[in-house]
């Protein structure tokens, strides 16, 4: 029993150093931001590296899950009689909650573990440490590029997805009955407001900078050893993955305040 | 002689592995000291703990005049260009040429620099270390020698005033460890900097330092000259020169 206890409180520990040196580390982070001195060029590298992998990936998943969406949820419109609902239920669906949190979630698994297992390489083989020693900021270099990065081609993965969703939508309809695709556009965005696509809007912003993060935080504290690697890669996407589920939690929250919707 | 380097009673431990119990160390301007000891035993720490890679728990580091452990993260920056680090392993960036390599530093802190100036001092510098064939080449095509003789170019290209090599000849041949050393003299006389040399291999350590240090049990001993420490009867440094 005392065993247990020691053990448990230890976890407990561990778990609150770690959300300590997080939230030290995204301060440092974000200061490099501002400081400089600001590196365009790789800014832009990770930018097309992180845009030109991820988006085949994120077209389609979007275009499945759009079709997929539509196709089982067709039938219970049908019973209701209300078909014509069909597009603007399922472009509210994608673009408030599912095309955020599934192209989210795909780009923890995709751009966050391949930062957490690049820094973690560099980490082992020293690399960072070089730069730290020559005095060249690998904070800044390396780890603000990359989050800056995230942060701008998370939301336009997204809207990617979206489109691709709909797209995928409207094929599912056209399977069933023909529809013009103005007709269909038409009925999509009529459901649509403002509202919805801020907070969804900004709610990428925020998974996008903790995507390359976590990513960079696992990555930079990679322990000794090439098994570690593995480790932060693998710790990178669960810890995205849970952020990203509180992160949408709380904007659910604050939308549902602001908007009553 | 001024002092380029002053550490005063120096801890480090991790966990209950007393690693550091208490360091004592001046280098002067223009020396080469050589720290020897077995593996495992801390010198990597030491010289880690000097550049503040790793923080030490107690104790006095003073590089240059400024104590390394009273600096803000953009003086230690600033403190880190004026000395240079030879990693074990070379720590080349492995996704950039041979010329990136050396020209990332110098880019990153010396922004007054020109396009020009920058390639004719990344190509002096390859040349000083025999390595001007290979600037176009990528690390992973490297030997481990080559990739050494990078590392130390990259170094040297930020002109610091004091280096701390760890390990410079671990995993060479005879041959090529041997030319590492002469290397390393050659520079330090070229460049005029001081020194501290972590090493197991009492051959380097004979051709590069002025000073010998031993690392036992968390302390420094000797301190001596190559030639006196050879002749010295004590069991702990004669193993050294078997």
């Amino acid at each position: 029993m005392r065993k247990i206890k020691l053990k448990i409180s230890q976890s407990l520990k561990d778990f609150f150093e770690e959300i300590g040196d997080m939230v030290i580390f995204t301060g440092r982070v974000i200061r490099q931001f501002f400081k400089g001195p600001f590196e365009h060029r790789e800014l832009l590298k990770q930018a097309y590296y992180i845009g030109n992998k991820t988006f085949p990936l994120v077209a389609i998943t979007g275009f499945i899950m759009g079709l997929v969406l539509t196709l089982q949820s067709r039938p219970m419109l049908v019973n209701f009689g209300a078909k014509s609902l069909l597009p603007g239920m399922i472009a509210i669906s994608i673009i408030r909650e599912i095309g955020p949190v599934i192209t989210a979630l795909l780009c923890a698994g995709k751009i966050s573990s391949g930062i957490g297992a690049e820094l973690g390489a560099m980490k082992v083989t020293e690399q960072l440490d070089a730069m730290d020693v020559s005095g060249t900021k690998p904070l800044n270099f390396v780890v603000a590029s990359r989050v800056l990065a995230t942060t701008i081609l998370v939301p336009i993965l997204v809207f990617w997805a979206d489109a691709m969703g709909l797209l995928g939508s409207y094929v599912a309809v056209i399977m069933r009955e023909p529809m013009p695709v103005e007709l269909y556009i038409s009925l999509a965005f009529d459901a649509l407001n403002f509202e919805d696509f801020i907070p969804s809007t900004i709610k990428t912003v925020f998974f996008g900078f903790f995507i390359g993060l976590i990513g960079s935080y696992k990555g930079y504290n990679t322990n000794a050893g090439t098994e570690s690697v593995g480790l932060s890669a693998n710790s990178a996407v669960v810890t995205a993955s849970l952020v990203i589920f509180i992160i949408d939690l709380i904007a659910v929250q604050i939308t549902d305040l602001i908007y009553g919707i | 002689m001024d002092k380029v380097i002053t550490v005063k009673n120096l801890k480090k431990s991790f966990g209950e592995n007393h690693v550091l119990k208490g360091i004592d160390l001046e280098l002067s301007k223009g020396d080469n000291l050589a720290i020897l000891g077995r593996s495992g035993i801390g010198k990597s720490v030491l010289t880690k703990c000097i550049i503040r890679l790793i923080e030490a728990d107690s104790g006095m580091v003073s590089v240059l005049g400024k104590d390394m452990y009273q600096l803000d993260d953009d003086n230690l920056d600033e403190m880190r260009r004026r000395m240079g680090y030879l990693f074990q392993g070379g720590a080349l960036y492995d996704s950039m040429s041979v010329r990136k390599n050396l020209e990332f530093p110098v880019r990153r802190t010396q922004v007054s620099r020109k396009k020009g100036e920058l390639k004719d001092k990344v190509e002096e510098v390859l040349q000083n270390v025999g390595l001007i064939d290979a600037i176009d080449e990528m690390p992973a095509d490297l030997s481990g020698g080559m990739k050494k003789r990078v590392a130390l170019a990259r170094t040297l290209i930020l002109e610091p005033e004091v280096i701390l090599y760890d390990e410079p000849t671990t995993g060479l041949d005879p041959v090529t460890s041997g030319e590492i050393s002469d290397l390393i003299v050659r520079l330090n006389e070229q460049y005029h900097t001081s020194s501290i040399i972590i090493t197991h291999d009492m051959k380097c350590a004979r051709i590069t330092a002025d000073k010998i240090f031993l690392l036992h049990n968390g302390r420094l001993l000797y301190g001596d000259t190559f030639e006196n420490l050879s002749k010295n009867k004590d069991e702990l440094i004669k193993q050294y020169f078997v």
